[in-house]
């Protein structure tokens, strides 16, 4: 065996860093899917009648829906009765302050690394923290309200904040959107809620920590951003689970609303337990996330790293409806051991001289499957719209695999379309070149795929981009081929 | 500082080198020069540690180790610079990322801590002044979009960073007008001192005008088959390398 080779063996000699569980009693639903269930989480949320019904509504859509089978992944079929809907770590009472969270779950943050105790104000991150089905901690919230920006978890906004909730829920991911939205639209259990008025910069990143915690329950959490008429707002997700044998489902929906010439940044560092080194366990990752450019001269742009997951599912999205508007997309993903990822964007240019870019690296080791899907749709009204596309994969080894599926419709003549791709290996010459300058195998890869993936992590906020760079090079760890 | 013994090697079935013996000591320049295919680049490549490569006889030694037993990196970090005859290109990382991750890998394996970035930008304009090396080319993705000669003056511009104790110029000179040619050896001739030394590989005499070595050796059939001083590399450029030819088949 080649040396190599046996690096690429070596693989699994990395374990999952956020592998452990915390001890902290839990309030669960049973196991199951129905009616009731969705009767139970909706009262332990105290939630209102209407959002009830709502609920009711989508599970009885979802129940008439289909699992899509079109990705390019393979996974035994789930079965939806054997996952726990709602589960949350148990308090005396709600806490209203930092004071009252179990100091278990603060040390299980503290443990991430993420500080909950706003006395370290130096990182300037606003964090909402969710573990497992509810919201725990949300820091910086007086700062934030000042400037009449709302952030806090989803249930808090349902009863304090009825009427914008009602009015942008599922108002860019519709309840029977497809399957996973249905599903979470049914069953969702908290997440974050983000308002920023009219002409406000938000002056720190709002980021949201996910962490599924307790065994066999899934986690479905809706993120619903609203950015008034000219204003800005960066906002960062982080997710970590723990090492578990069977696997976990987490189907999350994000909405992002933006109106005239505001302006939403989505970063997000996906990190959940992507399976062992022979494919068992990891967390299924079926994510619907869209964002509505509403209003003239607004943009969203997403920004994506993704590395853990057995499965990832996912297409962070842009409507371009107001004209002017723009819709970015800049995404790594990297796939390892038995890793599938079928993920990408759509770009849908409805308004005139709609812009949206497209940046894609894929990164491919050992066994895994990687695939980029991406949808360039210019209707008939869209004007002068512009897309440029670059779609570019690399490949670790001979063993794993990399497909880009590119779909482009377009109804105007008047439309530019540049698509680019590229496929490409780590060469050998490549590491050689760094062994030769007296640069050890692992740095060599952590600096060859740092390089191709250069174009993402600048997008990312400085601290994330740090922690993205280490999270590829920790994933990869070994894997040259 | 660098003793080979009957080295061997192959790549696949085909044999390439078939015992070389060469003695190099501080302060010395060692040309081998050879027609084409005769192992000249083998030769560099296994001294490098090239992994396509299988030493299958004789030994080599290294500042006192045994040389064949190091893994690349930890060669290049007891001291031995290969300038690579095709520098490889690595999108997205800059010449000054690449050399920052390199001069502290060398540094944490000498027991040294790692430069902060004010000495290693310190480091780096002194030598760029050695090379005569715009930072310009250093902030560009490696070796990506440079031409022949911007890339070789980039290995110059490295070796000046790494410093080190023996460096092995592979066909430094091909691809390169005069000037860029003058310039890259006039970088070497400053990089020289008592206690380094240097191996040209070349095909020309060309360089050899202005990097002068101490001894030419002939590489033939991945053999040294004749040794001697500068005029030999004269002799060579004057006659071609067919009477070499003709006298090993004599003998």
């Amino acid at each position: 065996m080649s040396k190599d080779n046996q690096v690429l063996e070596e693989l699994t000699s990395k374990e999952y860093e956020h592998g452990w569980t915390t001890n902290f009693e839990t309030d669960s639903a049973p196991k199951g899917l129905n009616e009731d269930i969705i009767r139970f989480i909706s009262a332990k949320k105290s939630e209102p009648e209407w959002l009830l019904e709502w609920r009711l509504s989508a599970f009885r859509q979802w129940t008439k829906m289909k699992e899509p089978t079109w990705p390019n992944v393979t996974y035994p079929p789930i079965n939806y009765q054997d996952i726990i809907y709602y589960s949350a770590p148990k308090q005396k009472a709600t806490p209203k302050n930092l004071e009252d969270v179990d100091p278990e779950l603060i040390k299980t943050f503290e443990k991430l690394g993420i500080s909950l105790t706003e006395q370290k104000r130096l990182t300037g991150v606003a964090v909402d923290a969710v573990i497992d089905s509810v919201s725990v901690a949300t820091t910086f919230k007086e700062t934030l309200g000042e400037l009449g920006i709302i952030f806090c978890s989803f249930s808090e906004a349902v009863l304090k904040h009825p009427d914008l909730v009602k009015k942008y829920m599922g108002s860019v991911v519709p309840v029977n959107d497809n399957y996973f939205a249905a599903l979470n639209s049914a069953v969702f259990t908290d997440g974050s809620f983000c308002y920023i008025p009219k002409g406000v910069r938000c002056p720190m990143e709002l980021s949201t920590y996910f962490r599924i915690n307790a065994a066999n329950t899934g986690q479905f959490e809706r993120t619903l951003i609203v950015a008034d008429e000219g204003s800005y707002v960066s906002y960062l997700e982080g997710c970590t689970a723990p090492m578990r044998d069977e696997n976990q489902l987490h189907a999350a929906v994000v909405e992002i609303y933006a109106m005239k010439d505001a302006q939403v940044k989505y970063s997000t560092v996906q990190n959940w337990y992507p399976g062992d080194k022979e494919g068992k366990g990891g967390i299924y990752n079926f994510v619907t996330k869209r964002g509505l450019c509403f209003g003239d001269g607004s943009k969203i742009s997403w920004t994506q790293v993704e590395t853990g997951s057995a499965i990832t599912w996912k297409y962070p999205s842009c409507i371009l409806k107001g004209d002017n508007s723009m819709g970015e997309f800049y995404s790594v993903a990297v796939t390892n051991n038995y890793q599938q990822a079928d993920t990408g964007t759509k770009m849908i240019h409805i308004g005139k001289n709609t812009k949206s870019r497209i940046v894609s690296k894929g990164i491919s080791a050992g066994h895994s499957q990687n695939s980029y899907r991406g949808q360039v749709h210019i209707m008939k009204r869209a004007e002068g719209a512009r897309n440029f596309s670059q779609c570019d994969s690399l490949l670790m080894g001979d063993k794993c695999g990399a497909h880009t599926f590119p779909y482009i419709d377009v109804e105007n003549n008047s439309a530019k379309i540049e698509h680019e791709a590229t496929t490409s290996k780590i060469g050998e010459d490549q590491i050689f070149y760094c062994l030769q300058r007296g640069i050890d195998e692992e740095s060599a890869v952590a600096l060859i795929v740092n390089g191709y993936a250069k174009e993402v992590l600048n997008q990312l906020p400085m601290e994330f981009a740090v922690e993205a760079q280490k999270l590829l090079a920790l994933t990869l760890e070994g894997s040259v081929g | 500082m660098l003793t080979i013994k009957n080295l061997q090697a192959k790549i696949g079935d085909k044999q390439i080198l078939n015992g070389i013996n060469l003695e190099v000591k501080p302060g010395e320049v060692h040309a081998i020069m050879g027609p084409n295919g005769s192992g000249k680049s083998t030769l560099a490549s296994v001294l490098a540690g090239r992994e396509e490569y299988e030493v299958t006889g004789g030994e080599v030694e290294f500042l006192g180790k045994d040389l064949l037993e190091l893994e690349p990196e930890e060669r290049a970090r007891e001291g031995m610079f290969l300038a690579f005859q095709y520098p490889v290109e690595i999108p997205g990382v800059s010449t000054i990322n690449f050399m920052k991750t390199a001069v502290n890998q060398i540094r944490e394996h000498r027991g040294q801590p790692a430069l902060d970035a004010v000495s290693f930008l310190g480091l780096m304009r002194e030598k760029m002044k050695l090379v005569e090396i715009d930072q310009s080319l250093l902030n560009r993705s490696l070796n990506e979009g440079f031409s022949g000669g911007e890339k070789k003056r980039n290995e110059i511009f490295q070796m000046a960073m790494l410093e080190p104790k023996l460096a092995i110029l592979d066909e430094t000179d091909s691809g390169l007008d005069i000037d860029a040619l003058k310039i890259v050896s006039n970088g070497v001739n400053k990089l020289r001192n008592k206690s380094n030394a240097v191996i040209v590989v070349t095909h020309y005499q060309r360089l050899l005008d202005y990097i002068v070595p101490d001894f030419v050796h002939v590489l033939y059939k991945g053999k040294i088959v004749k040794s001697g001083t500068k005029e030999l590399a004269l002799e060579l450029e004057a006659k071609g390398y067919d009477w070499i030819k003709d006298e090993v088949s004599v003998a």
